[in-house]
């Protein structure tokens, strides 16, 4: 026999992982999990409610993960789900998972450094190339592609790298 | 053209976020108009970046107003449907792009003001304005980094980008008092704790500016006096044209949407 609570936990889980597959449309190898944008999932009423945190100040792409969500839930079965934008704390490059950092990597773009301090922010940036590893890089472009991106070039291999900066 | 203007009930907290949100939104336009014309792909691509922050942090700010106020008027309301004396940014932010420098040289002033102001606003005890602040303040830094490269490059660089970074600091000077002045609205919310006294950033803006300036080899006007107006709704010319482009769609198409 399944419990009240374990049909709710259950149904919590299934509204949390729909929300969690979606990915980043600037950078699609990265889930909003991964990402540490998605921060909660709650149940109000009879409807589903799922909170995300802003990245960027004007990332054009939290209105399109948030139009995702809604739908992604939707087609999990979940009715007139519903998606509120927390500020407070602040999303920072730190709440990006190591799965995230690695995927990142593996899709050729430098992960930020952690501890977004400012002395990381403004310090020696010790940024490795994701392609040979090399940390004989230099900054090309403080501001690249999409508002969370600096453009780097490796020394080593002489590629060009998209480095995700840190906030 | 007949769409009417909101009006505001422009508490103390109501007109703080406005204030601000009114800088940012208009220095992002600004910056915006560069957009396909700026010297470099590089530069193109950093100024629109910027303009994004900004115009992001704008948003923010209007939604918190818009919420505060309580009544109907969303952060798109307050962007399209108020007219020029009804906007509350610094002089400073709406001035023209003019050549790279004067664009370079206006958001210097900006960005090591905002870069100090963000940051001491993180302990704000109001905690959505300290939210909106640890994301602008990061925003803002690197913001500040760019410019001051730039500064250097311009005022260190030929007898041409010399004179002209010269000519923009001398003619933008004027603006900048405005970002230190405080009312009594603004004094209660300080002593509150929900705003921080500008006055008190100033000697650390000057700091920057002046570690800046002596690299670039230029120099910052001992002038004192200084213009304001644009706090309280007095603008100069130059918003007017901003804004009627800026609200041109919502004013001839109310309502409309993507």
């Amino acid at each position: 026999m399944v419990s009240v609570l374990d049909r709710d936990s259950e149904l919590r889980r299934r509204a949390w992982d729909a929300a969690a597959s979606v990915v980043d449309p600037e950078i699609p190898v990265l889930t909003i999990a991964d990402l540490g944008v998605l921060r909660d999932v709650v149940f109000a009423g009879d409807h589903v409610e799922v909170a995300i945190t802003p990245t960027y100040s004007g990332c054009p792409a939290m209105n399109m993960i948030s139009l995702e969500i809604e739908v992604a839930l939707e087609r999990a079965g979940f009715r007139r789900p519903k998606v509120r934008t927390v500020l407070s704390p602040a999303w920072t490059t730190d709440w990006m998972t190591e799965e995230g950092r690695q995927k990142l990597r593996a899709y050729g773009i430098a992960p930020p450094q952690a501890s977004s301090s400012r002395r990381a922010l403004f310090g020696e940036q010790a940024v490795a190339c994701p392609q040979c590893g090399s940390e004989n890089t230099e900054l090309l472009s403080e501001f690249g592609s999409t508002s969370c991106k600096a453009l780097w070039r490796c020394k080593s291999c002489r590629e060009p790298f998209d480095y995700f900066k840190c906030h | 053209m007949a769409t009417a203007n909101i009006q505001v009930s422009e508490t103390p907290l109501v007109l703080y976020a406005l204030r601000r949100a009114d800088d940012a939104l208009i220095l992002g336009h600004r910056l915006s108009e560069w957009c396909g014309h700026a010297p470099m792909l590089e530069e193109d691509m950093a100024l629109s970046n910027i303009a994004l922050d900004l115009i992001g942090q704008a948003r923010e700010l209007y939604t918190y107003a818009s919420k505060v106020e309580g009544k109907d008027n969303d952060e798109d309301k307050l962007a399209y449907l108020r007219d020029i004396r009804q906007y509350r940014n610094l002089l400073l932010v709406e001035q023209p792009n003019g050549d790279f420098a004067q664009t370079l040289v206006r958001q210097f002033f900006y960005s090591a003001f905002a870069d100090l102001y963000w940051r001491a606003m993180m302990n704000s005890r109001d905690t959505t304005l300290a939210a909106i602040a640890a994301k602008s303040e990061k925003e803002s830094a690197y913001h500040l980094r760019h410019a001051s490269e730039w500064l250097i490059r311009l005022g260190d660089g030929t007898d041409e980008s010399h004179a002209r970074a010269q000519a923009a600091i001398d003619h933008l000077w004027a603006f900048t008092g405005e970002m230190f002045a405080v009312d009594d609205g603004e004094r209660a919310l300080i002593h509150a704790g929900i705003a921080i006294d500008p006055g008190t950033l100033r000697g650390r803006w000057l700091q920057t500016l002046s570690n800046v300036a002596s690299e670039a080899t230029l120099v910052l006007p001992e002038n004192d006096w200084m213009q304001q107006g644009g706090r309280t709704g007095r603008h100069s010319e130059h918003l007017g044209h901003l804004l009627s482009e800026l609200q041109s769609m919502q004013r001839t198409f109310p309502g409309l949407t993507w």
